[in-house]
C-alpha cells in the first residue's frame, strides 16, 4: 500500500476472482473503461477483471453496485 | 462506504445463480441493505420456489423455504407470531403473479406488515424458460416458441399497478437493475420498504426488473439492453404507492 | 379443577386448543366445521394469538406452515373438500418438520359431496394425506370429551415427532352439545419454544433454517427416519377402547360416530344373548393392528366393520390382520345418511344369521 502521505489516489478496488462468473458488467459500465478480461481462468473456470491502470481509477464504485456476485468491494478508506 | 462491501448474509461463494443474472444482485441488494438497518439477526427470509429457492444455499440469515406461490400466507403466519422481526418474502413472477396471486393479492389487502421483495424476469428460469403471466408479448419462450400471444394468453400482467389499487399497502414500486443508477434506486426502494415494516407501518412491494441470460437466450450485456428496449417501456420503473409521503 | 361446560364438539375442540397453548389459528369457511373458526376468532386474541380468515385453505395451511416454523403451538381446520385443498400444505408440513393440528370434520363425499356428516376421509386421512408418501398421526374421537382431551394432547406429539397430527371426525360429532370437563390453560414460555424453531424469542442466537427440499441422500435418510417413527408409532402411541371383547364370538371395529351407534347394538345384542364385542380404534394411524391380529380366532367367528361410509374404508386395514381367520363383513351409511340405531341393530342381526347386509 501507498504511505497515506502521498498525494496520488489511492486505489480502493478490491477484486475477488474466485466470485466472478465473467459477465462482464463491471467491465461495460466502468466509467474510465480500466478494468479488462484476465487471461487466466478463476477455480470455476471464468475469465475475470482486472485493473489495466489503477492509477486512472476514480473509485466511483460502480463496478461493484452493478456485480450481482459481490466479487468486487471497495474497503472504507482508513482500513487496511 | 458500506454500500460497496460485500454483506455478510450471503455466503462467501459464488451464488447458484447463473453468470449475469440479476436475481444474484437482487438478493445482494436486499441483504447489503438488512446489514445496514443492523437486522441480521432479526430478519427473516420466506423464499418461494423457483430460481428464488437458490437461496437455500446462498443465504446466511435465518430462512424459511416454502411451497410454490405461498410466501406471502408463509410470512402472514410468522409474522403474526413473531411481530418484532423484519420478515421478507422473496418470489420470482411465476411463483407470485400466477400460482400465488392469490396469496399475494390477500397478503397486500389485509396489509399484513412485512415485506415482498418481487424479482421479475419474465420467465420460469428454474424450469427451463416456459412463458411466465409476465412474459411479454412477442417473446419466445419453450411454451411459446413463436412468441407470446395476446389472442390465446393474454397479457403481462403488472403486479405494482394491480397491488396499488388496494387501500392496505403504504409501499409499492418498481426498479430496473439494469443499470447503476436503477440498481442504487432499487436499494434505497429496498430500504424504504423495510423502514416502513421496521415503523409497523404495514405492507410494502418491491418489484425489482431482472433478466434471465439462459433461458432469453441472450449474452448478460445482451439482457441489459432488452430490458431497455422492451422490458422497461412496458413495465415502468417508479413509486406507486407511498403513503408516508402522501401524508406529508 | 371443575371447568365443565355444555357445548359443540367443535367448540369443545376450539376450547382445548386454546388451553392446550394453541396461538394461532388460519382456517377459511367450510361446513360443518365453522364453530371452531368462529370460536377461535374471538378466543384467541382474549390470549394473545392470533386468528387469520385465510383468502383459501391453501393460503391458510401455509400460514399455519409460517407459525409452525416460528415454534407456535399452530392449527388450522377444515372439511374433505378444503382438506383436499390442503393436502399440499401438510405434505409440506411432514418434509419441513413441522408440528401442526390439523381437523377434519368430515362430511359426505367425494367432490363437493354433502354438508352432511359422513366417515368418508378414513383413507384420506390413513393413507395419502398429501404427495410424497409419508403419514400423520391421526385421532379419531367419539365425543366432545375426548376430542378436548386429544386436542389437548395434539401438539405434544406433534412437537415430540416433529410432525403435524390430524384429528378426524365427523360433523355430527363436531355438531351435537356434550358436557365437557376442560384441560386447565397451559402456560407457554417463550424460553421453552422448540430450539429449531425460527423464532430469536428462545435465545437463539446462531442462524436457523427450515426447509421441505433437501439433496437426495439427506432426503433419503429423513424418509428413513420417519418409516421408523411411523413403526415406533405402532409400538406405543395406538389407542383403543375394547368394549366387552373378552368372551366376544363377533367384534365390532368402529370408530367416531359410528362405534357410538355399535356400542349400542351391542349392549342390545348382549341382552339378547349375543356374544358380540365392539373394538374402537382411537388412533386410525397407527392403526391398532395387534389388537385386530392378536383376537382369538378360535372363539372369533366374524369381524363386522361399520362405518357411515359406503364402501367401507377401514375394511383393508382390518383384513390385513384378520388374515382370513375369520370372515369380515361390513355395514355403512354414506353420502351423508346417518347411522341409526334400528339400522345398525338389524344389520348385525343379519350377520349373525348368517348373511350380510349392504356387504
Amino acid at each position: 500500500m501507498r504511505s497515506m502521505g502521498e498525494r496520488k489516489l489511492i486505489v480502493l478496488v478490491e477484486i475477488n476472482k474466485r466470485l466472478c462468473k465473467d459477465c462482464g458488467y463491471c467491465m461495460h459500465f466502468c466509467p474510465k473503461k480500466i478494468l479488462a478480461e484476465s487471461k487466466e481462468r478463476n477455480s470455476r473456470g471464468y475469465f475475470y477483471p482486472e485493473l489495466t491502470d489503477p492509477d486512472a481509477c476514480i473509485s466511483c464504485g460502480i463496478c461493484a453496485t452493478v456485480c450481482p456476485e459481490g466479487a468486487i468491494e471497495l474497503p472504507p478508506k482508513g482500513e487496511d | 462506504m458500506a454500500e460497496y462491501m460485500r454483506s455478510h448474509m450471503i455466503a462467501d461463494a459464488q451464488s447458484g445463480y447463473c453468470p449475469g443474472c440479476l436475481h444474484a444482485l437482487a438478493t445482494r441488494l436486499v441483504s447489503d441493505v438488512i446489514e445496514e438497518l443492523g437486522q441480521a439477526d432479526n430478519s427473516l427470509n420466506v423464499i418461494s420456489v423457483g430460481c428464488s429457492a437458490l437461496n437455500i444455499l446462498y443465504w446466511n440469515g435465518d430462512f424459511l423455504s416454502v411451497a410454490h406461490g405461498r410466501a406471502p400466507a408463509a410470512a402472514t403466519g410468522v409474522k403474526r407470531t413473531n411481530p418484532e422481526r423484519l420478515v421478507f418474502a422473496y418470489q420470482g413472477d411465476g411463483d407470485l403473479a400466477a400460482i400465488g396471486l392469490a396469496e399475494i393479492m390477500s397478503a397486500a389487502n389485509r396489509g399484513e406488515n412485512f415485506t415482498v421483495i418481487f424479482a421479475n424476469n419474465q420467465t420460469y428460469g428454474m424450469t427451463g424458460g416456459q412463458m411466465a403471466p409476465t412474459t411479454l408479448l412477442g417473446q419466445k419462450t419453450t411454451t411459446t416458441v413463436y412468441g407470446r400471444d395476446a389472442e390465446t394468453t393474454g397479457y403481462p400482467m403488472k403486479m405494482c399497478e394491480l397491488i396499488s389499487t388496494l387501500e392496505a399497502p403504504v409501499f409499492v414500486a418498481r426498479y430496473a437493475l439494469n443499470s447503476p443508477k436503477g440498481i442504487r434506486d432499487a436499494r434505497a426502494g429496498i430500504k424504504k420498504a423495510f423502514e416502513y415494516q421496521l415503523a409497523g407501518k404495514g405492507f410494502t412491494f418491491v418489484e425489482l426488473l431482472t433478466n434471465c441470460p439462459t433461458n432469453w437466450k441472450l449474452s448478460p450485456l445482451q439482457t441489459l439492453e432488452y430490458m431497455n428496449t422492451n422490458t422497461i417501456p412496458y413495465f415502468k420503473p417508479g413509486v406507486y404507492k407511498d403513503k408516508e409521503a402522501e401524508n406529508v | 379443577m371443575g371447568d365443565i361446560k355444555f357445548m359443540k364438539g367443535n367448540e369443545a375442540i376450539a376450547e382445548a386448543a386454546v388451553r392446550a397453548g394453541c396461538r394461532f389459528f388460519a382456517g377459511y369457511p367450510i361446513t360443518p366445521q365453522n364453530e371452531i373458526p368462529e370460536y377461535l376468532s374471538w378466543r384467541l386474541p382474549e390470549v394473545g394469538g392470533a386468528y387469520v380468515q385465510g383468502e383459501s385453505e391453501i393460503a391458510s395451511i401455509n400460514m399455519v406452515y409460517g407459525a409452525a416454523a416460528m415454534g407456535a403451538r399452530a392449527m388450522t381446520s377444515s372439511s374433505g373438500p378444503g382438506i383436499s385443498l390442503k393436502a399440499e400444505g401438510i405434505s409440506y408440513l411432514a418434509a419441513a418438520m413441522l408440528p401442526a393440528l390439523i381437523v377434519n370434520i368430515s362430511r359426505g363425499g367425494p367432490g363437493l359431496g354433502s354438508i352432511q356428516p359422513a366417515q368418508s376421509d378414513y383413507l384420506q386421512a390413513t393413507k395419502a394425506l398429501g404427495h410424497g408418501g409419508f403419514h400423520a398421526m391421526v385421532f379419531a374421537p367419539n365425543s366432545a370429551q375426548e376430542a378436548a382431551d386429544l386436542v389437548y394432547t395434539a401438539w405434544d406429539y406433534a412437537e415430540r415427532d416433529r410432525n403435524p397430527v390430524l384429528l378426524l371426525m365427523d360433523g355430527c360429532l363436531g355438531n351435537i352439545m356434550e358436557e365437557v370437563q376442560l384441560p386447565p390453560m397451559r402456560e407457554m414460555k417463550d424460553e421453552d419454544l422448540p430450539e429449531w424453531s425460527l423464532t430469536r424469542r428462545n435465545g437463539r442466537d446462531y442462524q436457523g433454517n427450515i426447509t421441505p427440499i433437501y439433496t437426495e441422500p439427506i432426503l433419503e435418510g429423513i424418509n428413513t427416519m420417519a418409516g421408523e417413527m411411523y413403526k415406533a408409532w405402532e409400538e406405543d402411541d395406538v389407542k383403543v377402547e375394547e368394549f366387552m371383547l373378552d368372551d366376544a364370538e363377533y367384534v365390532i371395529v368402529a370408530y367416531g360416530i359410528a362405534s357410538r351407534v355399535a356400542k349400542e347394538a351391542v349392549l342390545r345384542l348382549r341382552a339378547e344373548g349375543h356374544k358380540i364385542g365392539l373394538l374402537r380404534p382411537i388412533t386410525l394411524f397407527p392403526f391398532p393392528k395387534k389388537q385386530i391380529r392378536d383376537l382369538d380366532y378360535n372363539r372369533v367367528k366374524g369381524i363386522i366393520d361399520i362405518e357411515m361410509t359406503i364402501p367401507a374404508q377401514m375394511r383393508e386395514d382390518i383384513e390385513l390382520q384378520v388374515k382370513d381367520r375369520c370372515p369380515v363383513y361390513e355395514y355403512g351409511r354414506s353420502g351423508g345418511c346417518l347411522l341409526d340405531d334400528e339400522g345398525v341393530y338389524e344389520a348385525i342381526g343379519e350377520i349373525l344369521a348368517g348373511g350380510e347386509n349392504n356387504g
